[in-house]
């Protein structure tokens, strides 16, 4: 899906866990009825409001919890373009990487208010708030991550790799 | 840095690294492809979601032998759409010839202990986020999702970036009445659960003197503190454990070179007194909102439950039937028991430990995640409060959003269901020593 150059801040506090993001009475579900779940606990009109380009922010430790992928799947099928948080519990990070969705870690997250308008270059490490007009930079990622992503996941990029140069791995 | 680190002790996780990525040295912070030796998942988080990308991949598994399935979510199916999930893995464990495949016998980290499948030294990835209780037999054991862990599958590698190490050293003997359980909980609230990408090692006379029921807690709520493993060294304690599970270590003298070098580099030293410990209850919704029992007393219940990975294991029963020996639950209140593993069951069953339970008033579930996982029997109601021997309390994990669950040790659980109330366990412990 392409997605617009800017999206909408959806602001979230600290330790927003998996069970926030995939209720585990819900995980039958399908991933698109799941993901209309997706925060209720505390934003019963987040799944609802969120538009294909939006970001999600977030305090420390984003994603604690389970391991459960339907927690950064269930992001991804709402359209959010990155998630940006001051810091990100390991499993979801992984997940959010591997299926291609951008998790950056930005100690400076806690300055972005809801509703500001996000722009975020991956390549050059940079987030921009249009809103108040500032410009983050954040640590890229390890090569081996940027290039998983450009290819729009680990799936995606292992079927790459093999294709180009039989038998290799992540 | 490079000359600091090499004339520095390795840490355990770091020591296993090593070996799993085939190189003379890894370090906290290097950035390894790594072997696994083991590969574990479930039939929510493995086979339903490997499936696909197996196929997009037109690849299988990479070594049947070194992959290990167990159906521990879903069980026993309760409509048309888990009965489907449990079926699927069935198929795609005889069609890949996945002879370690644990059809409802148990929970899988419990199967992983009691059958003796983790060995000293074992770079274990597992598709559920406490895999890393597998690191009380000194495994590095990791939890990974469903994406990561299909790569292992078909590959038998993943990326890793070496964890430092923070190492909790423990004294004292703990007083009666408090247990492995308690330790996490007062660790998730002092150390918090944002210890991502680090290791936590478990150490000290307090921890060498535990059985391997209780060192397992602890690695297993190293989930909780973040971690992305716990890990204890091996010991005498822990290849007399592997012995009576059928799968003795051969060299033991060997096995022991996986622990910490004494001058290894650690992120961080803790250390703690055992004998300062309280019984701790963790409040809603977090088992880093933890606090000594005597602040959550009066708190009252409607359900107790006993279940579990880290929480229903035989030693656990034992602590709940200690305190529920010639009570009943109270009138209106409802206490569940989930024995970790069907052996758990037939060993409680053997011993009369079950007897006690059931003449409490308890009743009797599959062995399973269950309610824990918010996917099995014994959810909450809007408003309904449950204290569980369980890891997390995370709003509506047990249920409906608008219910609360307590996190307790196995004695603070069956205590409150006999009262109907959070109350001290030990009062119970001591009444029956004053009897006897």
């Amino acid at each position: 899906m392409t997605l617009p150059d800017s999206g909408r801040a959806f602001v979230f506090g600290d330790q927003i866990d998996t069970d926030l993001l995939a209720p585990g009475h819900l995980m039958k579900l399908d991933p698109d009825a799941l993901a209309a779940h997706c925060l209720e606990a505390i934003d019963p009109t987040f799944a609802s409001t969120v538009r294909p380009g939006d970001f999600v922010v977030a305090g420390l430790n984003f994603g604690l919890g389970s391991s459960r992928e339907q927690a950064a799947v269930s992001l991804k099928r709402l359209g959010v373009r990155a998630v940006i948080a001051r810091s990100f519990a390991r499993i979801f990070w992984r997940n959010a990487i591997n299926l291609g969705l951008p998790a950056v870690t930005l100690p400076e997250a806690d300055q972005i208010a809801a509703g500001d308008l996000l722009s975020l270059d991956l390549g050059a490490g940079r987030l921009t708030n249009q809103t108040p007009g500032r410009t983050y930079a954040f640590a890229p990622f390890p090569d081996h991550l940027t290039a998983m992503m450009r290819d729009g996941g680990l799936i995606a990029h292992l079927k790459r790799s093999a294709a180009s140069q039989t038998g290799a791995a992540a | 840095m490079a000359g600091a680190n090499a004339i520095k002790g390795r840490t355990l996780v770091e020591k296993i690294a090593a070996k799993a990525s085939g190189r003379a040295d890894a370090r906290a912070g290097d950035l390894v492809t790594a072997e696994v030796d083991l590969c574990f998942a479930h039939d929510s988080s493995g086979p339903r979601r490997w499936a696909p990308m197996l196929a997009e991949l037109g690849r299988g598994l990479w070594d049947p032998s070194k992959v290990v399935i167990a159906s521990d979510h879903y069980v026993p199916a309760v409509d048309a759409e888990s009965a489907a999930i449990l079926s699927l893995t069935r198929r795609f464990a005889a069609e890949h010839g996945v002879g370690r495949f644990y059809d409802m016998e148990g929970i899988g980290h419990m199967l992983l202990a009691e059958r003796g499948l983790v060995r000293p030294g074992m770079l274990v990835a597992g598709g559920d986020s406490h895999t890393p209780m597998a690191g009380a037999f000194g495994a590095y054991a990791a939890g990974y999702g469903a994406t990561d862990m299909a790569a292992i599958a078909a590959t038998g590698r993943t990326w890793l970036q070496v964890p430092a190490t923070i190492r909790i050293d423990w004294r004292g003997t703990l007083r009666d009445g408090v247990t492995a359980k308690d330790m996490m909980l007062f660790l998730c609230r002092e150390l918090g659960m944002d210890n991502g990408f680090r290791a936590v090692e478990f150490a000290g006379p307090t921890v060498e003197a535990m059985s391997m029921p209780e060192r397992l807690v602890l690695t297993n709520m190293a989930a909780e503190l973040g971690a992305e493993t716990g890990v204890v060294a091996p010991d005498a304690t822990t290849f007399a454990w592997l012995r009576d599970a059928g799968a003795p270590v051969e060299d033991e003298a060997a096995a022991r070179a996986w622990a910490s070098d004494p001058d290894a580099d650690y992120e961080a030293v803790h250390r703690l007194d055992a004998v300062e410990l309280q019984p701790m209850i963790a409040l809603p919704h977090s088992p880093a909102n933890s606090v000594a029992v005597a602040e959550a007393e009066g708190r009252r219940i409607d359900q107790a439950y006993i279940g579990a990975c880290v929480g229903a294991k035989l030693e656990d029963l034992r602590m709940a039937a200690r305190v529920l020996k010639g009570h009943r639950v109270a009138p209106g209140i409802r206490l569940l028991v989930a024995p970790a593993s069907s052996r758990v069951t037939e060993a409680a069953a053997r011993e009369g430990t079950l007897a006690i339970l059931m003449a409490a008033g308890a009743t009797l579930m599959p062995s399973g995640c269950g309610a824990c996982a918010g996917m099995g029997a014994g959810l909450l109601a809007d408003g309904e409060v449950c204290i569980s021997t369980t890891n997390r309390n995370f709003k509506g994990r047990m249920g409906h959003a608008g219910a609360e669950v307590y996190l307790g040790s196995p004695y603070s659980v069956a205590a409150a269901a006999v009262e109907g109330r959070i109350v001290d366990p030990r009062g119970y412990l001591n009444q029956r020593r004053a009897a006897a």
